[in-house]
Protein backbone atom coordinates (compact mmCIF):
# COMPACT_ATOMS: atom_id res chain seq x y z
CA UNK A 1 0.00 0.00 0.00
CA UNK A 2 1.77 3.06 -1.28
CA UNK A 3 0.00 5.49 1.03
CA UNK A 4 1.94 4.01 3.96
CA UNK A 5 5.19 4.89 2.15
CA UNK A 6 4.41 8.55 2.76
CA UNK A 7 5.02 8.05 6.48
CA UNK A 8 8.50 6.63 5.82
CA UNK A 9 9.38 9.19 3.15
CA UNK A 10 8.19 12.27 5.03
CA UNK A 11 9.44 10.82 8.32
CA UNK A 12 12.97 10.55 6.91
CA UNK A 13 12.70 14.16 5.74
CA UNK A 14 11.59 15.29 9.22
CA UNK A 15 14.64 13.55 10.67
CA UNK A 16 16.98 15.19 8.12
CA UNK A 17 15.51 18.65 8.73
CA UNK A 18 15.85 18.15 12.49
CA UNK A 19 19.55 17.40 12.08
CA UNK A 20 19.87 20.53 9.94
CA UNK A 21 18.12 22.58 12.61
CA UNK A 22 20.44 21.11 15.26
CA UNK A 23 23.59 22.07 13.36
CA UNK A 24 22.15 25.57 12.82
CA UNK A 25 21.48 25.90 16.56
CA UNK A 26 25.02 24.71 17.30
CA UNK A 27 26.48 27.18 14.78
CA UNK A 28 24.51 30.13 16.15
CA UNK A 29 25.41 29.21 19.75
CA UNK A 30 29.10 29.14 18.84
CA UNK A 31 29.07 32.18 16.54
CA UNK A 32 31.00 34.23 19.08
CA UNK A 33 33.36 31.57 20.42
CA UNK A 34 37.07 32.36 20.11
CA UNK A 35 40.32 30.46 20.38
CA UNK A 36 44.01 31.35 20.45
CA UNK A 37 44.73 28.69 17.84
CA UNK A 38 43.28 28.63 14.30
CA UNK A 39 43.19 24.82 14.35
CA UNK A 40 40.90 24.50 17.39
CA UNK A 41 38.44 27.30 16.76
CA UNK A 42 34.80 26.35 16.10
CA UNK A 43 33.92 26.02 12.42
CA UNK A 44 30.39 26.15 11.02
CA UNK A 45 28.91 22.69 10.43
CA UNK A 46 26.42 21.82 7.71
CA UNK A 47 24.66 18.54 6.95
CA UNK A 48 24.81 17.03 3.44
CA UNK A 49 21.49 15.62 2.23
CA UNK A 50 21.26 12.63 -0.08
CA UNK A 51 18.27 10.93 -1.68
CA UNK A 52 17.62 7.47 -0.27
CA UNK A 53 17.23 4.94 -3.06
CA UNK A 54 15.03 1.92 -2.61
CA UNK A 55 16.69 -0.68 -4.85
CA UNK A 56 13.99 -3.26 -4.22
CA UNK A 57 11.41 -1.09 -6.01
CA UNK A 58 12.41 -0.24 -9.57
CA UNK A 59 10.05 0.96 -12.25
CA UNK A 60 9.70 -0.21 -15.84
CA UNK A 61 12.93 1.54 -16.94
CA UNK A 62 14.94 -0.04 -14.12
CA UNK A 63 15.12 3.34 -12.41
CA UNK A 64 15.21 2.98 -8.64
CA UNK A 65 12.29 4.81 -7.11
CA UNK A 66 13.66 6.95 -4.34
CA UNK A 67 12.18 6.75 -0.89
CA UNK A 68 13.03 9.69 1.30
CA UNK A 69 16.16 11.53 2.25
CA UNK A 70 19.05 10.90 4.62
CA UNK A 71 21.98 12.84 6.00
CA UNK A 72 25.15 11.62 4.30
CA UNK A 73 27.39 13.39 6.80
CA UNK A 74 28.20 16.72 8.38
CA UNK A 75 30.92 18.86 6.85
CA UNK A 76 32.83 21.74 8.44
CA UNK A 77 33.00 25.04 6.60
CA UNK A 78 36.32 25.71 4.83
CA UNK A 79 36.07 29.50 5.27
CA UNK A 80 39.22 30.69 7.15
CA UNK A 81 38.48 31.84 10.74
CA UNK A 82 38.61 35.54 11.47
CA UNK A 83 41.83 36.66 13.15
CA UNK A 84 41.70 39.82 15.24
CA UNK A 85 44.02 41.68 17.61
CA UNK A 86 42.63 41.44 21.15
CA UNK A 87 45.48 41.19 23.69
CA UNK A 88 43.13 41.57 26.70
CA UNK A 89 41.27 38.39 25.77
CA UNK A 90 42.35 35.50 28.02
CA UNK A 91 42.28 33.18 24.99
CA UNK A 92 44.72 35.36 23.01
CA UNK A 93 47.96 33.76 21.80
CA UNK A 94 51.41 35.13 22.62
CA UNK A 95 51.19 37.77 19.88
CA UNK A 96 47.83 39.00 21.21
CA UNK A 97 45.61 37.56 18.45
CA UNK A 98 42.41 35.54 18.84
CA UNK A 99 40.63 33.52 16.16
CA UNK A 100 36.86 33.88 15.89
CA UNK A 101 34.58 31.17 14.47
CA UNK A 102 33.71 31.33 10.76
CA UNK A 103 29.95 31.11 11.37
CA UNK A 104 27.93 33.48 9.20
CA UNK A 105 24.84 34.30 11.34
CA UNK A 106 22.83 35.61 8.37
CA UNK A 107 23.40 32.42 6.42
CA UNK A 108 22.44 30.41 9.49
CA UNK A 109 19.19 32.35 9.98
CA UNK A 110 18.25 31.76 6.34
CA UNK A 111 19.06 28.06 6.80
CA UNK A 112 16.90 27.94 9.90
CA UNK A 113 13.89 29.45 8.11
CA UNK A 114 14.34 27.06 5.18
CA UNK A 115 14.52 24.03 7.50
CA UNK A 116 11.43 25.27 9.35
CA UNK A 117 9.43 25.60 6.09
CA UNK A 118 10.47 22.18 4.84
CA UNK A 119 9.61 20.61 8.20
CA UNK A 120 6.12 22.16 8.09
CA UNK A 121 5.58 20.91 4.52
CA UNK A 122 6.54 17.36 5.46
CA UNK A 123 4.22 17.42 8.49
CA UNK A 124 1.45 18.55 6.13
CA UNK A 125 2.18 15.62 3.79
CA UNK A 126 1.97 13.17 6.70
CA UNK A 127 -1.32 14.69 7.90
CA UNK A 128 -2.79 14.44 4.39
CA UNK A 129 -1.74 10.81 4.02
CA UNK A 130 -3.19 10.01 7.44
CA UNK A 131 -6.52 11.64 6.58
CA UNK A 132 -6.73 9.77 3.27
CA UNK A 133 -5.86 6.44 4.92
CA UNK A 134 -8.49 6.91 7.63
CA UNK A 135 -11.08 7.75 4.96
CA UNK A 136 -10.04 4.67 2.97
CA UNK A 137 -10.34 2.46 6.04
CA UNK A 138 -13.86 3.84 6.61
CA UNK A 139 -14.83 2.95 3.02
CA UNK A 140 -18.42 1.74 2.76
CA UNK A 141 -19.56 3.13 6.11
CA UNK B 1 -21.07 -8.06 -13.35
CA UNK B 2 -19.34 -8.07 -9.97
CA UNK B 3 -15.77 -8.25 -11.26
CA UNK B 4 -15.92 -4.60 -12.18
CA UNK B 5 -18.23 -2.99 -9.65
CA UNK B 6 -16.18 0.15 -9.17
CA UNK B 7 -15.17 0.67 -12.78
CA UNK B 8 -12.25 2.99 -13.40
CA UNK B 9 -12.30 4.33 -9.83
CA UNK B 10 -10.58 1.27 -8.41
CA UNK B 11 -7.45 1.75 -10.55
CA UNK B 12 -7.69 5.51 -10.16
CA UNK B 13 -7.63 5.21 -6.37
CA UNK B 14 -4.53 2.98 -6.46
CA UNK B 15 -2.80 5.32 -8.86
CA UNK B 16 -3.64 8.41 -6.80
CA UNK B 17 -2.21 6.65 -3.76
CA UNK B 18 1.02 5.99 -5.67
CA UNK B 19 1.21 9.52 -6.96
CA UNK B 20 0.82 10.79 -3.40
CA UNK B 21 3.98 8.97 -2.30
CA UNK B 22 5.90 10.17 -5.39
CA UNK B 23 4.91 13.78 -4.64
CA UNK B 24 5.69 13.32 -0.92
CA UNK B 25 9.13 12.13 -2.00
CA UNK B 26 9.60 15.29 -4.06
CA UNK B 27 8.65 17.40 -1.04
CA UNK B 28 10.98 15.37 1.21
CA UNK B 29 13.91 16.02 -1.15
CA UNK B 30 13.23 19.74 -1.60
CA UNK B 31 16.63 20.56 -0.04
CA UNK B 32 18.68 17.69 -1.52
CA UNK B 33 21.33 18.89 -3.99
CA UNK B 34 20.99 17.34 -7.45
CA UNK B 35 17.59 15.75 -6.80
CA UNK B 36 15.28 15.70 -9.85
CA UNK B 37 11.56 16.01 -9.15
CA UNK B 38 9.44 13.20 -10.62
CA UNK B 39 5.78 12.61 -11.29
CA UNK B 40 3.45 10.00 -12.74
CA UNK B 41 1.89 10.68 -16.15
CA UNK B 42 -1.56 10.01 -14.79
CA UNK B 43 -3.61 9.86 -18.00
CA UNK B 44 -1.07 7.61 -19.76
CA UNK B 45 -0.85 5.09 -16.91
CA UNK B 46 -4.60 5.05 -16.31
CA UNK B 47 -5.28 4.36 -19.99
CA UNK B 48 -2.98 1.31 -19.75
CA UNK B 49 -5.05 -0.06 -16.89
CA UNK B 50 -8.35 0.59 -18.65
CA UNK B 51 -9.41 -2.92 -19.63
CA UNK B 52 -11.94 -1.63 -22.18
CA UNK B 53 -9.28 -0.14 -24.41
CA UNK B 54 -6.70 -2.91 -24.08
CA UNK B 55 -7.73 -6.56 -24.32
CA UNK B 56 -6.43 -8.55 -21.32
CA UNK B 57 -4.79 -11.95 -21.80
CA UNK B 58 -7.03 -14.83 -20.85
CA UNK B 59 -5.72 -16.96 -17.98
CA UNK B 60 -6.83 -20.58 -18.43
CA UNK B 61 -4.27 -22.39 -16.31
CA UNK B 62 -2.64 -21.66 -12.95
CA UNK B 63 0.75 -21.59 -14.72
CA UNK B 64 -0.25 -18.62 -16.84
CA UNK B 65 0.89 -15.20 -15.83
CA UNK B 66 -1.88 -12.67 -15.42
CA UNK B 67 -1.47 -9.32 -17.12
CA UNK B 68 -0.85 -6.44 -14.86
CA UNK B 69 -4.16 -4.73 -14.13
CA UNK B 70 -3.37 -2.74 -10.99
CA UNK B 71 -1.08 -0.23 -12.63
CA UNK B 72 1.23 -0.66 -9.63
CA UNK B 73 4.35 -1.83 -11.48
CA UNK B 74 3.67 -0.08 -14.74
CA UNK B 75 3.49 3.41 -13.26
CA UNK B 76 6.17 5.18 -15.28
CA UNK B 77 7.92 7.90 -13.38
CA UNK B 78 8.76 10.92 -15.51
CA UNK B 79 11.07 13.78 -14.64
CA UNK B 80 9.40 17.11 -14.17
CA UNK B 81 10.40 20.03 -16.40
CA UNK B 82 11.35 22.80 -13.98
CA UNK B 83 10.51 26.44 -14.64
CA UNK B 84 13.89 27.33 -13.21
CA UNK B 85 16.23 24.77 -11.65
CA UNK B 86 18.30 25.64 -8.60
CA UNK B 87 22.06 26.16 -8.89
CA UNK B 88 22.65 22.94 -6.95
CA UNK B 89 20.77 20.93 -9.61
CA UNK B 90 17.61 20.45 -7.56
CA UNK B 91 14.43 20.72 -9.67
CA UNK B 92 11.86 20.64 -6.86
CA UNK B 93 9.72 23.77 -7.00
CA UNK B 94 7.78 23.99 -3.78
CA UNK B 95 4.65 25.78 -5.08
CA UNK B 96 4.34 23.40 -8.04
CA UNK B 97 4.71 20.34 -5.83
CA UNK B 98 2.33 21.64 -3.19
CA UNK B 99 -0.30 22.45 -5.82
CA UNK B 100 0.07 18.97 -7.36
CA UNK B 101 -0.09 17.42 -3.90
CA UNK B 102 -3.34 19.10 -2.92
CA UNK B 103 -4.85 18.45 -6.36
CA UNK B 104 -4.01 14.76 -6.00
CA UNK B 105 -5.53 14.81 -2.51
CA UNK B 106 -8.84 16.11 -3.85
CA UNK B 107 -8.85 13.59 -6.72
CA UNK B 108 -8.17 10.73 -4.32
CA UNK B 109 -11.13 11.78 -2.20
CA UNK B 110 -13.29 12.11 -5.31
CA UNK B 111 -12.46 8.52 -6.35
CA UNK B 112 -13.17 7.39 -2.81
CA UNK B 113 -16.50 9.23 -2.95
CA UNK B 114 -17.50 7.45 -6.17
CA UNK B 115 -16.61 4.07 -4.63
CA UNK B 116 -18.55 4.86 -1.45
CA UNK B 117 -21.55 5.89 -3.57
CA UNK B 118 -21.41 2.61 -5.45
CA UNK B 119 -21.25 0.64 -2.20
CA UNK B 120 -24.24 2.54 -0.82
CA UNK B 121 -26.13 1.88 -4.08
CA UNK B 122 -25.45 -1.87 -3.88
CA UNK B 123 -26.36 -2.02 -0.20
CA UNK B 124 -29.63 -0.29 -1.04
CA UNK B 125 -30.28 -2.81 -3.81
CA UNK B 126 -29.55 -5.74 -1.48
CA UNK B 127 -31.46 -4.53 1.56
CA UNK B 128 -34.23 -2.79 -0.34
CA UNK B 129 -34.58 -0.03 2.24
Amino acid sequence: MSLFNVFNISGSALNAQTIRLNTTASNLANAESVSGDAATVYRARHPVFKTMLDDSATDADGMASSAGVRVLGIVESKVPPLMRFDPSNPAANKDGYVYGSNVNPIEEMANMISANRSFATDIEAINTARDLLLKTIAMGH
Amino acid sequence: MFDNIFGIHESALLLHGQRLSVLANNLANADTPGFKARDIDFAAVLSQTDTDSALPLTVTSPGHLATNAGGAESADLKYRNPYQASLDGNTVEMPVEQAAFSENNVRYQASLGFINGRIAELQFAIAGT
